[in-house]
């Protein structure tokens, strides 16, 4: 394997290390927060909202939103490091 | 002034506007016609993708779909935006440094196979299909509601708008037009939801007013909660579906939006990997305006209808009512003889759309025929939550016309969208990269504006006749796209040992079962069944997710016991995981 290959690899080993991160926050304040657990959290009240609602009408959308900026700018950094930046 | 004067300036502004742009983006090459040239800002990327996503569905049925289904509308909240996770995660970079134009051109090249190019066209083509048809339809329900005309010219009005700046701009015409039409529909999605959002809470912003306090002091939310309670409604914040059904028609929604031709050729348009991960950023973050909206609009207009309505006499209805009763989309029945509106849980009718007689009731309304033996006396519409909202509110006459003008942009925005899919998916993906290799340029454009006119024929006739299944597969499409690309697409990209044998058997698995389950429980062929006989106690627009994971499997499984894909398809796969170096969307 020469140098280039073995950037390449170390480089993506850390994307999909990140995508693990970023997706695993995706899936609990969506299918954890919003569904599964959401009877859980309806006990509690974040102002007028049962907290489990609020996750899967409101709160996850803005985490979704907050994820991919996020991503964009780990991404960015990371090409960065690796010498892909264009 | 009156409403029928502030829509037709609204609409006519609107409309010449789109026209305008498209003359002045008109493609001259394939690479124009298919990606805009390749030079798209991110920004204006993410807003075109944003008004390319959010349909007639969007704008006017969903904040009613969720009005009445409560806490079970978190699906389509959740799905829909979730999916853009998965997207920007997933499919954009990757997708854009691959650099062709069509997502059957990257399975085509990274299945090394002119089968799976040809799945995957179907594929595209039947989800494409089913999905425009019912855009047609949205747009000619409102031209019809606003105007005043016939159903028909409404469709043929619509026709002939996206024709012409389909055909003159392609990709590019479309996508600046959809930069316009992005701010027009989101405009006139905001301006009523801030109002109505004042009115009833004192405050401004419809996401806060939500979990506001209304006149009382008690919480919104909780009030209508009590009020669904007393009706003999599901507590609004808790829903009737399982949690299993909830799950798995969130996931098949999520996996469908990043599975969506329409959607990931968007991504191909802009300069840079990098661009492409911005702009599905700035996508999520416009389409969130209007989705974080939608659910406070819901309840809003949920409890200013009970409100409204509820146990009132007929005699003293606001005249709304009775307007939207003559276009068919309220029906009252005075069945205990009160002469009061007595809306509780039930359907009022037997059948799901009203009957009317020519008659005149006692009070002066219309005689339904249909009526069904429970004590509900009153029919809703879902769709009147958005279109008749700023009249239930009482607001000025020129936000009813931005509304109408709102809802084409979406409708229109949407249909030319996807009417592009199928013109490069017959003339790219059919003609230039299998029958006829070495037609030229000029000779695929030609194709291209070719198909796009007939596409847009058969979209416009099903528009006119909808078959009785187009709403019934609409909502299916996702669940369609889900099963079929989405496993074959992220297996491509992050699994290199994944070879064509997997890839296509593991579509054409999905595809058939999805289809079969769709056919069986929702157009009563293969025997039928109901509610009881769902596998898994799935509903078909969850089934997706099952579909999906049968693909992932067997793809999965097949390609272990079958041969590596060759050396220059594992380099290939290499190359598209780094993101340097994507240069222009190529040719070929």
């Amino acid at each position: 394997m020469n140098d280039n290959q073995k950037n390449a690899s170390a480089y993506w080993k850390e994307n999909v290390k990140y995508l693990f991160i970023l997706l695993a926050i995706w899936f609990v304040v969506s299918f954890g927060c919003g569904i599964l657990f959401r009877e859980e959290l309806n006990q509690f009240k974040l102002g007028g909202f049962k907290l489990g609602f609020w996750f899967a009408q409101q709160g996850s959308i803005y985490v979704f939103v907050i994820l991919i900026f996020v991503y964009v700018r780990l991404m960015n950094k990371l090409d960065k490091k690796y010498g892909y930046d264009e | 002034m009156s409403v029928q004067f502030w829509t037709w300036l609204l609409v006519g502004i609107t409309f010449a506007l789109y026209f305008g742009i498209a003359i002045w983006a008109r493609a001259g090459s394939t690479k124009e016609f298919y990606v805009a040239g390749g030079g798209v800002s991110p920004l204006a990327n993410g807003m075109a993708t944003a008004a390319d996503w959010m349909s007639a569905a969007s704008f006017i049925s969903m904040a009613g779909i969720i009005s009445f289904a409560g806490y079970d509308g978190s699906v389509y909240l959740m799905g829909w935006t979730g999916g853009y996770v998965l997207l920007a995660l997933l499919l954009a970079p990757y997708l854009r440094k691959f650099g062709k134009f069509t997502v059957p051109d990257f399975i085509g090249d990274r299945y090394y196979s002119n089968t799976a190019r040809t799945v995957a066209v179907m594929c595209a083509l039947i989800v494409s299909f089913t999905y425009v048809a019912g855009q047609m339809r949205g747009v000619g329900i409102v031209f019809s509601q606003f105007l005043q005309i016939d159903i028909t010219y409404g469709v043929l009005i619509g026709m002939t708008v996206v024709l012409v700046f389909a055909l003159l701009g392609g990709m590019k015409g479309i996508t600046y037009t959809q930069v316009a039409q992005y701010c027009v529909l989101i405009f006139a999605f905001m301006v009523p939801a801030f109002f109505i959002s004042f009115q009833m809470t004192g405050n401004i912003i419809p996401q806060i007013g939500m979990g506001g306090k209304v006149e009382g002091g008690a919480f919104l939310l909780d009030k209508l909660d009590t009020l669904h309670t007393e009706l003999g409604f599901n507590e609004y914040t808790s829903g009737t579906k399982s949690t299993w059904d909830v799950f798995a028609i969130t996931l098949a929604l999520m996996a469908g939006t990043a599975g969506l031709p329409h959607v990931i050729v968007r991504f191909f348009t802009v300069p840079k990997v990098k661009d492409a991960r911005k702009s599905a950023g700035y996508a999520l973050f416009l389409i969130a305006i209007l989705y974080t909206t939608a659910p406070a609009i819901a309840v809003f207009s949920r409890t200013n209808l009970i409100e409204t309505v509820s146990n009132q006499r007929y005699d003293e209805i606001p005249v709304w009512f009775k307007n939207w009763e003559n276009t068919g989309l309220i029906a009252w029945s005075d069945k205990n003889g009160d002469g009061k509106i007595q809306y509780v849980a039930g359907n009022s009718l037997s059948g799901s759309k009203p009957i009317y007689d020519d008659a005149r009731g006692e009070h002066g309304e219309r005689i339904v025929t249909n009526n069904s033996d429970e004590v509900n006396e009153l029919y809703v519409d879902r769709d009147i939550m958005v279109l008749a909202n700023p009249e239930i509110a009482n607001l000025p006459n020129w936000v009813i016309g931005l509304v109408a003008a709102g809802g084409l942009a979406a409708a229109l925005s949407t249909a030319a969208g996807l009417l592009l899919v199928i013109s490069t998916s017959v003339s790219h993906d059919l003609i230039k990269k299998q029958l006829r290799p070495n037609i030229s340029d000029k000779g695929e454009l030609l194709a291209a504006r070719v198909s796009i006119f007939v596409a847009i024929v058969i979209a416009g006739y099903f528009g006119v006749n909808p078959p009785g299944f187009v709403a019934a597969v609409v909502a299916l499409a996702f669940g369609l796209a889900a099963a079929s690309f989405f496993p074959a697409i992220i297996l491509g990209i992050f699994d290199k040992r994944m070879n064509k044998e997997g890839a296509i058997a593991g579509m054409i698995v999905g595809m058939s079962l999805m289809l079969y389950y769709m056919m069986r429980f929702k157009l009563d062929m293969f025997g039928g069944g109901t509610s009881e006989d769902w596998w898994f106690g799935t509903s078909p627009e969850g089934f997706g997710t099952i579909a999906m994971c049968v693909n992932f499997v067997i793809s999965i499984v097949i390609s272990r016991v079958s041969v590596a894909p060759p050396q220059e398809v594992q380099d290939m796969v290499e190359s598209i995981r780094i993101p340097s170096g994507a240069g222009e969307a190529q040719d070929h």
